[in-house]
């Protein structure tokens, strides 16, 4: 599964971290690195990170099952023109 | 009629978008979006579909994440006509038509040019190919420095040390590789940030393990009788031997392909109005043509109306949703693109973030935190109003200082702010070198006011 966070938005509260730690990690206090191409088994904690997400900054697609909406956080919505 | 016209664009017309990276995407999902159901077709130079960049300086280098697999997602089908790994060649803006390297035209009703930046070359060619000697931008590029890094080198050697560079040498040390990087400023991250904040960056650098010399340039590469690099020739007439080189000097925009064509194109990228549509080479603004991302200067409300290069993620994905919007609608329902310059670094542990335009400021107070410490808030003042500001780990204090650019609040900033030191109650110069030399890496370039600026070049370091 493909992710991309926007790290402009990221303010670094690691819940991504604490719920999947082997996409997300961080680096020194704040800083976020994360593996974009999360495997399969990752599935279920990658959609529990894209969902607690205090900013909403995780974008992943292939989690439909999951969130009920793929695709961006309410925080993109209006930007979107949706 | 102009109603007419762009009722038939929407549903059948032809768009065109020229740079298939994270603007290209962005801009075709939202013309999807917003109802377009004419035919769409992406071109890109690439051989790969949209791909996410910033992960290759950072978690591919550290090896958590492998640079092949940073494809972005997709917020929604495109349906779209992908020529990948074709360069646009030329195009004419009469005919309405993209030349492709293979010789093929594409017409367009609509073109979106979202061509970005390229990493800037070792200026001598005999040099840059030497084998060893590598570029940090695409991820064929990420690819040959994992495997260079892996191969365990004796030394690194980055020349520039701009956020890429900076980036490198970062990784380089978590690797345990011994790292040479070489500035011609006096400090790491100066065009971005200034000297100040220059000086915290280059002690984090020195306590890191970085060999890091200032105030130099470097001379000449020299390779060895198989073509392999294996030293590099300073300005101060070391010599330091090392195996693998990154140059990281900055970037260039891609905008040779429209040499010729009538566009307001130049090295500072293709100037547009605040609502993406490209100007011509009079400085009259085109109508089907829009511009992008990285590649694009657009004028600023908040600073001045000077035309702004960002070379930021968050501008791609934010002009590339306004230009694919404003291609699709009536004028009265355009809006401008008037983004709040960000952008965000990670290095040896800790987390940099701006807003604003650091580079315009000509002063800086630290408001909450402290240098000494790493972890502050630095706030940038022009001409008495608050025009950027930077954290060191204190990213969520940024939204605030956010809303005073936005608002145009005073500088000094004379407000109480939580930990803020006695030492930094007044502001002190923030010290950007000249404007007029060539900084590499600024990340946001003032690039005046005409949008036909055609006549900028770089004037390499002299020796």
């Amino acid at each position: 599964m493909r992710l991309v966070v926007d790290l402009n938005k990221c303010q670094g509260y690691a819940q991504c971290a604490f719920l999947a730690p082997d996409v997300f990690a961080m680096h020194g206090e704040e800083s976020l690195i994360y593996n974009p191409h999360a495997p399969e088994e990752q599935r279920e904690r990658l959609a529990r990170a894209v969902a607690a997400c205090p900013v909403q900054a995780i974008t992943a697609d292939g989690l439909e099952d999951f969130t009920g909406e793929p695709g961006p956080g309410p925080g993109q919505v209006a930007s979107d023109g949706r | 009629m102009a109603g007419d016209y762009l009722d038939r664009l929407r549903r059948e017309g032809r768009i065109v978008i020229v740079g298939a990276s994270l603007a290209g995407l962005r801009a075709a999902e939202t013309l999807r979006a917003e109802g377009f159901t004419g035919e769409l077709t992406l071109i890109g130079d690439e051989p790969h579909e949209p791909y996410d960049r910033p992960p290759l300086s950072k978690s591919v280098l550290l090896g958590m994440a492998s640079p092949r697999r940073t494809e972005l997602p997709h917020r929604r089908e495109i349906d779209a006509k992908w020529r990948l790994g074709i360069a646009a060649t030329g195009l004419d803006l009469a005919a309405k038509r993209v030349r492709l390297a293979d010789g093929d035209e594409v017409p367009y009703d609509r073109l979106l040019i979202a061509t970005g930046v390229r990493a800037r070359p070792w200026l001598k060619e005999d040099e840059a190919r030497l084998d060893g000697v590598c570029l940090l931008r695409t991820r064929d590029d990420a690819a040959d420095l994992v495997q260079r890094l892996d191969a365990g080198p004796r030394r690194v050697f980055v020349i520039g040390a701009g956020f890429a560079g900076s980036e490198v040498a970062s990784a380089c040390r978590e690797k345990g590789i011994p790292v040479t990087v070489a500035e011609r400023a006096g400090a790491p991250l100066v065009g971005a940030l200034g000297g100040v904040i220059g000086a915290v960056a280059a002690d984090l650098q020195t306590e890191n393990g970085v060999d890091l010399r200032t105030h130099v340039t470097v001379t000449g590469l020299e390779g060895d009788s198989i073509g392999r690099v294996r030293a590099v020739h300073l300005s101060d007439e070391s010599v330091v031997e090392a195996d693998v080189v990154v140059v990281s000097l900055g970037s260039q925009r891609n905008t040779e392909w429209l040499t010729g064509s009538g566009l307001g194109a130049g090295p500072r990228g293709i100037a547009c109005d605040a609502g993406c549509r490209a100007f011509d080479f009079r400085g009259i603004v085109t109508d089907d043509v829009f511009v992008a991302g990285d590649v694009a200067r657009s004028p600023h409300a908040l600073f001045g109306y000077q035309f702004l290069s960002l070379e930021h993620w968050g501008n791609a994905v934010a002009q590339a949703e306004t230009a694919a919007h404003n291609m699709i609608c009536h004028g009265a329902d355009r809006r401008p693109h008037l983004w709040m310059p960000a952008f965000w670094s990670s290095m040896f542990g800790v987390n940099i973030k701006s807003v604003g335009v650091p580079p315009m400021g000509d002063q800086l107070m630290i408001t909450q935190g402290s240098l000494a410490e790493r972890r502050f808030v630095g706030v940038y003042g022009y001409q008495g109003r608050v025009i950027a500001a930077v954290t060191f780990d204190n990213a969520r204090w940024l939204e605030f200082y956010a809303r005073q650019i936005e608002r145009g609040a005073p500088f000094p900033v004379e407000y109480p702010t939580m930990d803020r030191r006695p030492e930094n109650r007044q502001p002190v110069a923030a010290d950007f070198p000249d404007p007029s030399l060539p900084t590499h890496g600024p990340t946001v370039t003032l690039s005046g006011y005409s949008p036909a600026d055609q006549q900028l070049v770089f004037h390499p370091a002299r020796h």
